[in-house]
């Protein structure tokens, strides 16, 4: 079993993301489970949102305290603290930033597998707008292939209709471009 | 062919309740329950489902109305949390006075103050003694099941009475899952249009609800609490027809790796999963524990309770709803009373956890278990303590 958190703000998708890539697994015929953090959602406060995915029935109904990877969808959360908490040794950590591995290994403290990719400029430039929930998920997908990237075509679509292509595209940019460091 | 999807547990009890084509669905929002009347507004006002959705003012109003809807023959759906419920009360006694099927999704959540949205069983524990039949539910495919069987039982004419379907709100209710959804064809052959037995009709005008004088008070009461007794057998009969209809096996109380186990945690609702996979953690390491689950909560199964445990040399019972003043949280209560009943003297140590959402992990079951274990070697009473509480 794998264990993701993401990191984001209110409105940015984090839950939106961890509820594709469980209907991706799902649809693999394997097991998932994506939950927010329970509570009142602000739109801009920092939030998390949580995924599972294994090949076998998930009994657990815990919270995530040991992240398997952590995503980061906000650049300036890498810095606020929070984003290695729990995270284990041989984790991963996916960003999205313009800044180099280094830098980020500096801002957050975390040094292990790291993750980047300038996920904002990607999804400006493909969507027209700053919000990095879809692109991001080319990012975790290059970093850890937790599930197939085809099997996320079908979850984007359902959820974005005709803008599912647009998010698809900027999906696989982000997953040609994300650079890794062991 | 049933499909298997992704889906929020909310939105799997919604099309649970669209698959069993109800006639009438009143309901007012209320955390964590929104999502599920939600969705079921926009599936009537998208014409999937062929239903009139009461947008009422209040849960007063929703039971309200449901009680009228079901008494002219509807079948009806509900659905609340916490103080929702709470102002359901009164009308609560007065559906399963009446004998009335209706079905209600309660999303568990705590009581204020202070305000809390989060999970526990305060909400339901205070509605113990209304009547109704209660079950739980452990995961997603639980809520969509167990609310198609809860129509299949609530309008067998041999019981008659209101089902309550407790999920834990947002620790399930705001999952997204695997959720198998049978199709319309395999739940119709389950489950028939209701009949009702008598109804409200202006061409054959009957009275509901009259004046109960001390006379035939105790009568009345007597019949209801009969026909809740009675509902356990039809309740088991239904789920044995659900296994074959559906392939998906429910109990009264399940157990899972009971056998021959010295140490029961007991469970009810979603703590179950996760006191499943501490149990399998803990016999790794040799521990000799097990797990026995409550589904029916109302009517008690009492018999398949004591089956269940009997051999065992100690109880870990986890109550996640406080009874203020009592010896024990409102299941140990339950328990306690039962096995004296039955002259099974049994050491029943009693936890309250996860109150208002607070997590209860794999860690907390393996801590609990030693902490009893301790105690009861000891020599040390048996307790109640309230789980985690920060000094």
């Amino acid at each position: 079993m794998i264990e993701v958190r993401f990191h984001g703000r209110g409105g940015q998708g984090a839950v939106t993301s961890c509820e594709l890539m469980a209907q991706a697994a799902i649809a693999e015929g394997r097991y998932a489970q994506a939950f927010p953090s329970f509570g009142p959602e602000r739109r801009g406060a920092p939030l998390q949102a949580f995924l599972r995915i294994s090949d076998h029935p998930i009994r657990l109904r815990e919270k995530i305290y040991e992240p398997d990877i952590v995503v980061v969808l906000d650049p300036a959360l890498l810095a606020s603290g929070g984003v290695k908490e729990g995270l284990k040794p041989g984790g991963t950590l996916v960003a999205n930033t313009s800044k180099s591995v280094a830098e980020v290994r500096g801002e957050c403290g975390f040094d292990g597998r790291t993750a980047v990719v300038d996920a904002t400029r990607i999804a400006v430039e493909e969507l027209g707008v700053p919000i990095t929930n879809t692109t991001m998920l080319g990012a975790l997908l290059k970093a850890v292939g937790l599930v197939k990237l085809e099997s996320l075509k079908g979850p984007l679509e359902t959820r974005f209709g005709p803008l599912g292509e647009k998010n698809w595209k900027a999906l696989l940019r982000a997953e040609n471009e994300t650079v890794i460091e062991e | 062919m049933a499909r298997r999807v992704g889906l929020e547990v909310s939105l799997a009890c919604s099309e649970a309740v669209k698959l069993c084509n109800v006639d009438v669905v009143a309901a007012y929002p209320i955390t964590p329950q929104t999502h599920i009347v939600e969705h079921l507004s926009e599936l009537v006002a998208d014409g999937h489902l062929d239903a009139e959705f009461v947008p009422v003012e209040s849960e007063h109003s929703a039971m309200s109305a449901c009680i009228g809807a079901s008494a002219a023959g509807a079948r009806t759906f509900t659905s609340t949390a916490s103080q929702g419920l709470a102002l359901m009360h009164e009308m609560l006694f007065i559906a399963s006075g009446l004998r009335l099927p209706i079905v209600m999704a309660v999303a568990n959540r705590s009581l204020s103050a202070p305000i809390s949205i989060w999970n526990d069983h305060s909400d339901i524990m205070a509605e113990r003694d209304v009547g109704w039949i209660q079950v739980f539910a452990e995961n997603g495919q639980e809520v969509l099941d167990l609310t198609i069987h809860a129509y299949k039982v609530a309008e067998d004419p041999r019981v008659l009475l209101p089902v309550a379907v407790n999920l834990d709100g947002f620790i399930l209710t705001h999952v997204i899952e695997p959720i198998e959804i049978p199709d319309q064809a395999e739940v119709d052959a389950y489950l028939p249009p209701y009949t009702p037995q008598m109804r409200l009709d202006i061409a054959n005008p009957v009275s509901m609800g009259m004046v109960g004088v001390p006379e035939v008070y105790t009568e009345a009461r007597k019949a209801c609490l009969v026909a809740l007794e009675g509902s356990y057998e039809v309740i088991k009969e239904h789920w044995e027809g659900f296994a074959q209809h559906f392939g998906r096996r429910y109990q009264p109380i399940e157990t899972y790796q009971a056998e021959g186990a010295e140490t029961l945690f007991v469970t009810m609702g979603s703590l179950g999963e996760t006191c499943m996979t501490a149990v399998d953690q803990m016999r790794e390491q040799g521990q000799s524990v097990g797990q026995v689950r409550i589904r029916l909560w109302r009517p008690f199964p009492v018999d398949d309770f004591v089956e269940a445990v009997k051999g065992a040399k100690r109880l870990v019972v986890i109550d996640r709803a406080l009874q203020p003043g009592s010896a024990s949280g409102p299941v140990a209560t339950e328990l306690k009373a039962l096995l004296y009943d039955r002259g099974i003297e049994m050491y029943v140590a009693n936890f309250v956890a996860g109150l208002s959402g607070r997590d209860v992990t794999r860690a907390d079951f393996a801590a609990m278990a030693q902490r009893v274990e301790a105690a009861q070697a000891a020599g040390q009473p048996m307790t109640c303590e309230m789980w985690g509480v920060k000094e």
